[in-house]
């Protein structure tokens, strides 16, 4: 090897040697500046830790524990108002409920009071049957029925009023009969069970009897068939107003026939009085 | 303060006491009762109302052909409409539908239903640009 060529591997190493003291230098910078950070985060740790402990241990502090039982309190008062809540709640239930009964019974009053007072606001027999007719149509929501009257000397139950079928098709019962007959005899309602949407109707198989009775002298039947489309099945209110028709209703039959009895009368003693007079 | 004045046009006077009872509870209301079509349109005419409720069922003139008269007369066409009607028939009820009418109520009545309906139609009339039935 000649001088020329030593000389220049001397050189190559040198820059080798610069080179790798540079590379040194950064490496040993970088692992300054991780030593400081990780010097720094140990330092945050501690700072956190003595902290925590700080806040662990400041639960005696008279001012947090002023805080901690305000918020006891709060919680308390919090339960008991939703306590309340809902004690209201179901005392808003029970009213509404009530509300509902009491609204229904209403209705229920106001038909009876209707009925009452229609029945009794005439003395004109066919006005009275008229409004038999009415109460049944209307307020109990018949389609089909029927009323019986009793003539007493021939003690056969005569048909004066019929809806829903011809007045024609249907003939005088004698009481104990049948089931208008027994009703007549026995003078109480009769109710069936249930009557089918697809029964045929029969005149001798009602789906209400009801006996129009003052005491206990039956004066006439209504014999209920059909009920209107609407209307899938007797209420309460309805039995009540069969009830209510069973005295009333015969009652008021009675006032209106001894009324138009009276006014022949009077007609016939009135003109016999004028024949007597001219 | 404005009266309510509603128009009952009903053949059955049991039926018209019913009715008055059940919208007692309305303030300031006088109810007009008419006994059939023909009547109820005779008081249309005479008077203003804020409602009718009408039967169908009626002598003289029945209460669809009364609707439609209602309808086609410019101060009347505007007033809500309830029928109060034994038909429950789907057909019946398509009619009334047809007219305009503005609810159905079947027969038996329930007074609070009666009351609710008349309540609802008075705060919320209908609309301005309804369209009135053809005559048939």
């Amino acid at each position: 090897m000649g001088p020329a060529s030593r000389g220049e591997e001397q050189k190559d190493l040198f820059a080798k040697g610069k080179e790798f003291l540079e590379m040194y230098n950064k490496v040993a910078a970088f692992t300054q500046e991780l030593m400081d950070q990780n010097a720094q985060l140990r330092q945050q740790m501690a700072a956190l830790q003595t902290e925590r402990e700080g806040m662990v241990n400041g639960v005696g502090d008279p001012s947090n524990q002023r805080l901690w039982k305000r918020l006891e309190e709060l919680k308390q008062e919090r339960q008991q108002i939703l306590d309340r809540y809902h004690q209201k709640e179901e005392e808003n239930k029970d009213f509404y409920e009530r509300f509902l009964e009491i609204e229904m019974e209403n209705n229920n009053l106001a038909n009876l009071y209707v009925a009452s007072y229609q029945l009794h606001s005439t003395l004109e027999f066919q006005e009275v049957l008229d409004v038999i007719t009415e109460i049944i149509i209307n307020l109990i929501g018949a389609q089909t029925f029927a009323l019986w009257l009793l003539d007493e000397k021939k003690n056969l139950l005569h048909p004066v009023k019929a809806e829903g079928l011809a007045l024609e098709t249907l003939v005088p019962v004698t009481p104990g009969e049948g089931i208008i007959g027994s009703v007549a005899e026995a003078g109480e309602v009769w109710y069936r069970e249930k009557l089918s949407p697809e029964t045929t109707m029969d005149v001798d198989q009602p789906m209400v009897c009801v006996p129009l009775k003052i005491k206990e002298r039956v004066i006439g039947v209504i014999a209920v068939y059909r009920l209107l489309q609407q209307k899938e099945r007797l209420v309460k209110v309805d039995y009540e107003l069969f009830t209510l028709l069973a005295a009333h209703a015969a009652t008021a039959v009675f006032g209106a026939r001894l009324y138009s009895d009276s006014v022949r009368k009077r007609k016939t003693i009135k003109g016999f009085l004028d024949l007597l007079t001219h | 303060m404005s009266l309510l004045k509603v128009l009952v046009v009903e053949d059955s006077p049991t039926m018209r006491q019913l009715i008055a009872f059940a919208l007692k509870p309305l303030k300031d209301c006088e109810i007009v009762e008419a006994t059939d079509g023909l009547d109820g349109l005779k008081k249309l005419n005479e008077q203003q109302f804020s409602i009718a409720l009408i039967d169908i069922n009626m002598p003289l003139m029945d209460g669809l052909k009364l609707i439609r008269l209602m309808k086609e007369n410019s101060r009347n066409r505007q007033i809500p409409v309830v029928i109060i009607s034994t038909e429950g028939g789907e057909v019946v009820k398509e009619k009334a539908r047809a007219l305009g009418v503005n609810a159905y109520i079947t027969k038996p009545i329930k007074a609070a239903n009666v009351l609710q309906t008349v309540r609802s139609l008075i705060a919320a009339p209908p609309s301005a640009t309804a369209t009135p039935a053809r005559a048939t």
